[in-house]
C-alpha cells in the first residue's frame, strides 16, 4: 500500500447524490504527489461535484477520501490547510482591489498585516496583475480575473490546489498565459486536479487523465495511453506533385484497406497496422513518388473521447444540476 | 487513578499534525478575529464606493421628508407634532430595512462563488456570517445617526438626553443583530441579490405600516388593534420613544429584548438548515 506522503490525494467509491440525480456513482482516484491529474468531461459529468467533495465543499453520500492523509469529511479542518481552489466562475470580491483580494486571505489565513501585503505583492508580480494591483477586481478583463482568482488560491502556499475549468471561458491567448502559470506551480512540486472540457488542455497539462461521464470513471492512464487505447492510427501521405495525388490516393487505399480521404493534396487514412507505415514507403519509393509529408499519428483524444463517451466532446446538452451556470 | 482515552484512527489516516505545521481546529478567538477580517471587507467596499452610502441614505431622508411635511398635518394637526411621534419610529424601520443588506451581501458571495473559497479556508465555520452581520452593524449605526440628524435639522428634540440616545441605539442594535437573522435565511434561500430586496420589502412594508410607528392606535379599526399591538416593531417603537423622548420605560425595553431573543432562537437555526439545504 502506498503511504501518504506518495500519494497526495486519494478517493475511493464516492457517491454524491442530488435528489434524483447521481453526480457522483462511485468514483476512485488517485494522484501521486507532484502530478497533475486531468479530470476530463462533458457538463454535467461530474467534476464539480468531485472538485467540491475533495475540496471539503460537500459530503459525500458513500466512500471515503483523503486529501494528504486527512479524511476530507472528519478531518476537513486539516484539509483546508493543505488545499487551494479555484472554482468554474473567478470568486473574487468585484468591489476590492486586487491587492486587498489577497490580502483578506493572508488575513484570515493568520498572516500578520505586513506579511499579508508584502505576499499579496509576490503574487501579484508573479500574475502579472502589478499594474492592476490598485483597481477593483471588477474593472478587470476575464484572463486578469482569473489569474486573481489563482493568486487568491495560492496565498497560503497549498500544496494541493484544485483547478476547477479554469480557463473556460478565456481567448487562446489567456488560456495559454495560464497554462503557462499552472506549469510552472507543477514545477515547484505542487500536487494539482484539473478538471477541464477541453482535451487540448488536459493533453498540454496533465501527467494522468481520468475520463468522467455520467459520475463515473470510464477510462484512464496517460495521454498517449488513452490515444492509444482506440487502437487506431491515422496514416497522413501528402506528394510533393500533385500529378501524384491519384497514384498515393491508391497505394493508401490499397495497403490500409480503408477509403482514403483527400483534403486538397494530403490523403489520410485510418490504420490499424503500424506496419503499414514502411510498406507504403518502399511502395511509394519504388514509384519514384516524392512526399512532403508522411506521417503516422495516434488518434487526437477527440476522437478518444468521441468513441469513449458516445457523443462529441464538450456535450452541452448533458448538462445536469451538478454543475452550476453562471447567470 | 485515571484512565486516558486515546482514539486511534482505524486506518493509516491522520488527524493531528504529523511533522507538519496542520493545526486539529480552530480556536474562538481565532474565529472572532477572523470574523472582524471579513467585516474589514464590508467596510473597504463602502469606502471604494461612496455612493452605496448615499444608496440607503436617500430613502430614508426622503421618507422622514414626506411624512413630516405631507401627513404630518393630515394625521397629527401640525407636523412638528408628528415628527416628534413620527421619527423614532421611522428610525426602527430604517433598521429593520438596512438589515436587508445582510441577506443581500450573503446572497452576492453566495452566487458569485466567494462564499465557497471563504468555505474552503481553514477559518471558523461561522466566521463568514458573523462577519457580514458585524460589518452591516455599521450600516446601522450610519443610518440610525442620520435620521436622527435629520430629524433634528427638522426640529425633533430628544428629550431623554444623550444617555437616552445611546440607550436607543444600543437597542436598535441589538434588535438589529437578531433581526438579521431573518435577512440570513432570505439571502441563502433567494435566488439572486435583487430578489433578497424584493422578498424584504413585501414583508417589512406590511411589518412597519400595521404597527404605532405612523399612526397612533387609538385610530385604527379595533379588530387591527390587537395586531398592531403584537407586531415587534409597535414594542420597539414604544421603547426608542420612550428612550429618546419621555424617559426609558422598562416594559417595552424588556419586550424588545425578549423579542430579538426568540427571532434569534427561531432564524439562526432555520439559516443553518438552509445553508446545509443549500450546500
Amino acid at each position: 500500500m502506498s503511504t501518504a506522503s506518495d500519494i497526495a490525494i486519494q478517493a475511493e467509491g464516492l457517491v454524491k447524490r442530488f435528489g434524483e440525480t447521481t453526480a457522483l456513482a462511485g468514483v476512485d482516484l488517485q494522484i501521486p504527489t507532484g502530478t497533475v491529474l486531468g479530470v476530463l468531461g462533458p457538463n454535467g459529468a461530474g467534476k464539480t461535484t468531485a472538485v467540491r467533495v475533495l475540496s471539503t465543499l460537500l459530503k459525500p453520500d458513500a466512500g471515503r477520501a483523503t486529501v494528504g492523509g486527512y479524511d476530507v469529511v472528519r478531518h476537513a479542518h486539516q484539509v483546508r490547510q493543505l488545499i487551494g481552489l479555484t472554482g468554474q466562475y473567478a470568486a473574487v470580491d468585484e468591489s476590492l482591489t486586487g491587492t486587498e483580494n489577497l490580502l483578506l486571505i493572508g488575513r484570515l489565513l493568520g498572516m500578520q498585516r505586513a506579511e499579508a501585503r508584502q505576499r499579496a505583492k509576490e503574487l501579484l508580480a508573479d500574475f502579472d496583475l502589478t499594474d492592476a494591483a490598485g483597481r477593483a477586481a471588477g474593472t478587470y478583463s476575464g484572463g486578469m480575473r482569473r489569474r486573481l482568482d489563482l493568486a487568491a488560491s495560492l496565498v497560503g502556499r497549498p500544496r494541493m490546489l484544485y483547478l476547477d475549468e479554469p480557463t473556460t471561458g478565456l481567448d487562446p491567448r489567456a488560456r495559454n498565459e495560464l497554462w503557462g502559470v499552472i506549469r510552472s506551480l507543477v514545477s515547484r512540486g505542487v500536487t494539482v486536479l484539473l478538471t477541464t472540457q477541453y482535451l487540448e488542455e488536459a493533453d498540454e497539462l496533465a501527467d494522468t487523465i481520468v475520463v468522467i461521464d455520467h459520475g463515473k470513471i470510464i477510462a484512464s492512464g496517460t495521454p498517449d495511453e488513452l490515444k492509444t487505447m482506440t487502437g487506431t492510427r491515422t496514416l497522413a501521405v501528402q506528394p510533393q506533385d500533385p500529378i501524384h495525388l491519384s497514384q498515393v490516393t491508391s497505394t493508401v487505399r490499397e495497403l490500409t484497406g480503408n477509403e482514403p480521404e483527400v483534403d486538397n493534396t494530403l490523403v489520410t487514412a485510418a490504420v490499424a497496422d503500424p506496419a503499414v507505415l514502411p510498406a507504403v514507403v518502399r511502395r511509394l519509393d519504388d514509384a519514384g513518388v516524392v512526399v512532403t509529408e508522411l506521417t503516422l499519428r495516434s488518434s487526437s483524444l477527440d476522437e478518444v473521447f468521441l468513441s469513449l463517451t458516445g457523443g462529441p466532446a464538450g456535450n452541452d446538452n448533458d448538462t445536469t444540476s451538478t454543475e452550476r451556470i453562471p447567470a | 487513578m485515571t484512565t486516558a482515552t486515546t482514539s486511534v484512527p482505524a486506518t493509516g489516516e491522520r488527524s493531528t499534525p504529523a511533522g507538519d505545521d496542520v493545526s486539529p481546529r480552530v480556536s474562538t478567538v481565532d474565529g472572532i478575529r477572523q470574523s472582524f477580517t471579513l467585516a474589514w471587507r464590508t467596510v473597504v467596499q463602502v469606502r471604494h464606493n461612496p455612493w452605496e452610502l448615499g444608496d440607503f441614505s436617500i430613502q430614508p431622508i426622503m421618507f422622514v421628508l414626506l411624512f413630516t411635511f405631507m401627513f404630518g398635518g393630515a394625521i397629527a394637526g401640525d407636523w412638528q407634532d408628528y415628527l416628534t411621534f413620527m421619527l423614532p419610529g421611522m428610525i426602527v424601520m430604517n433598521m429593520l430595512f438596512v438589515t436587508l443588506y445582510v441577506g443581500q451581501g450573503l446572497n452576492t458571495d453566495l452566487t458569485k462563488g466567494v462564499f465557497d473559497r471563504l468555505r474552503s479556508l481553514p477559518i471558523a465555520r461561522w466566521a463568514p456570517l458573523a462577519g457580514r452581520i458585524l460589518a452591516d452593524q455599521v450600516k446601522q449605526i450610519w443610518s440610525i445617526l442620520l435620521v436622527l440628524a435629520v430629524g433634528m435639522v427638522l426640529g425633533f428634540r430628544p428629550d431623554n438626553g444623550v444617555l437616552g440616545v445611546l440607550g436607543a441605539v444600543a437597542l436598535l442594535l441589538t434588535f438589529a443583530l437578531a433581526f438579521s437573522w431573518t435577512s440570513v435565511v432570505v439571502g441563502i434561500l433567494a435566488r439572486d441579490p435583487e430578489r433578497v430586496q424584493i422578498y424584504g420589502m413585501t414583508i417589512l412594508f406590511p411589518l412597519t405600516f400595521v404597527s404605532n410607528v405612523f399612526v397612533p392606535v387609538d385610530t385604527l379599526p379595533s379588530w387591527l388593534e390587537p395586531v398592531v399591538d403584537a407586531n415587534p416593531v409597535s414594542t420597539i417603537a414604544d421603547a426608542v420613544r420612550g428612550l429618546l423622548l419621555t424617559g426609558a420605560e422598562t416594559g417595552p425595553i424588556l419586550q424588545t429584548l425578549i423579542g430579538a431573543a426568540v427571532i434569534l432562537a427561531i432564524f439562526a437555526p432555520l439559516s443553518v438548515w438552509a445553508f446545509k439545504r443549500k450546500l
